[in-house]
């Protein structure tokens, strides 16, 4: 099977960076890793099992009412993953909060189904949805990664920065609170785009 | 009335939907290119989350939330329907952007041709949906509450986008680094907005 579809998603033609889809919910969502794990992963379910439907179905959609067939496929998973969450990780689901719905209107899915999995069979449906959804993980977890640990010295809930290093304890270092605020990560992403752009040259804008 | 008032400018600054909750980002950065259709877009967004909000307030209030079916009799007092309420938000969200589009188009043909383009696109704008699911979790109380809500939270996006595209018109005659230019630097002049809005955090209204 063709490699592409797998490899390019994750880097050259990632959702976040390159094709702008799904940028409501990266943001808000990553000023810790583990919210941001968990919304990588069900966001990567969702485009998966919603590809892989649409493309089964995708003959017997009448053109017409299409948007509303996919929303409501959408839709189905979403509430799925929301009600798996609320059951098992009630405490990560409260943090979420409405962001796990608002996977329902997430660009990444309609986009994805618009212009793949209604022309593709199932499988490679499937895969380009998995893959689409870990390019969107991949950035949501660096940018996770960054904020968790300038804005409050830890990864994952655990003590990274030697407490003996705070100014409280008589050392030289303060958490910088303005990476655990919404506007550092929209920054963060600009620098993201900025650094591949670079690397990149390609895809800067003229 | 006070209440209602405060609501409505703490939903427009505090609450901003872009810039404190990052949501309808999509379309916010991809129509801010320029001054006018922003702002038609601002304005369809308005109407429509003015429309929407009091719909689904209503059906959270007397379908959706637990026990609110009592009104049938009383053996649906305790049937519990939250779980299907973001299907039908956003059935209603996507039902009523239609009825609105062809309304316009039959009322008012010229204010169709200047937000025709845009109303399909926000059946799928977050800050939408976004406002209904909000609307459900903060649990507003009267119908007067929830619109004023919806009617401000579209106003706060209408001012981001068209801030936002005021700023990009400038921008277009500056000296951007290469790889920075168009997408990065919208990102970040995006977050030292959203710095500038962070001053309101600490009112208390």
């Amino acid at each position: 099977m063709d490699k592409n579809i797998f490899i390019k998603p994750l880097f050259t033609a990632n959702p976040i960076t390159v094709l702008v889809l799904g940028i409501c919910s990266a943001l808000a969502v990553t000023a810790k890793l583990q919210p941001a794990c968990i919304m990588a992963l069900s966001v990567t379910i969702v485009t998966g099992c919603s590809s892989f439907l649409v493309s089964l179905i995708r003959n017997t959609i009448p053109n017409r009412i299409r948007i509303i067939i996919q929303l409501v496929v959408v839709a189905l998973f979403v509430i799925l993953v929301d009600q798996i969450l609320k059951a098992y990780v009630y405490e990560i689901s409260k943090q979420l909060s409405v962001y796990v719905g608002l996977i329902i209107t997430n660009c990444i899915l309609m986009g994805r189904i618009e212009a793949f999995a209604l022309g593709n069979k199932p499988i490679p449906s499937f895969i380009d949805g998995i893959a689409n959804g870990m390019g969107y993980g991949i950035i949501l977890i660096a940018i996770a990664f960054v904020r968790e640990l300038l804005g409050f010295g830890t990864l994952f809930g655990h003590q990274i920065i030697p407490l003996s290093w705070y100014a409280s304890n008589g050392g030289f270092y303060e958490n910088n609170g303005l990476f655990s605020m919404a506007p550092m990560a929209l920054i963060l992403v600009g620098i993201v785009v900025w650094i591949q752009r670079s690397i990149q040259k390609d895809l800067q804008e003229k | 009335m006070q209440d209602l008032i405060s609501l409505f400018v703490k939903s427009i600054f505090v609450d901003n939907m872009v810039f404190a909750f990052f949501l309808g980002m999509c379309s916010f950065l991809a129509v801010s290119k320029n001054v006018k259709t922003s702002a038609g877009l601002g304005l369809a967004v308005i109407f429509v989350l003015g429309i929407t909000l009091p719909v689904n307030y209503l059906l959270n209030k007397y379908v959706l939330s637990p026990g609110s079916l009592a009104w049938l009799g009383e053996g649906f007092a305790d049937i519990d329907l939250s779980f299907l309420s973001m299907i039908v938000f956003i059935a209603v969200i996507a039902s009523m952007v239609q009825i609105v589009e062809m309304f316009v188009e039959k009322f008012s043909p010229s204010l169709y041709s200047s937000l025709g383009i845009f109303l399909p696109l926000i059946a799928v704008n977050c800050a939408v949906f976004a406002g209904s699911l909000f609307m459900q979790e903060r649990g507003y109380e009267t119908l007067g509450e929830a619109t004023v809500y919806g009617i401000g939270s579209g106003v706060g996006w209408c001012l981001a986008i068209v801030t936002m595209a005021a700023i990009r018109e400038k921008l277009a005659y500056s000296n951007v680094p290469k790889p920075l230019k168009g997408l990065g630097i919208t990102f970040i002049i995006t977050g030292l907005m959203g710095m500038a809005f962070m001053s309101f955090m600490g009112i208390k209204l």
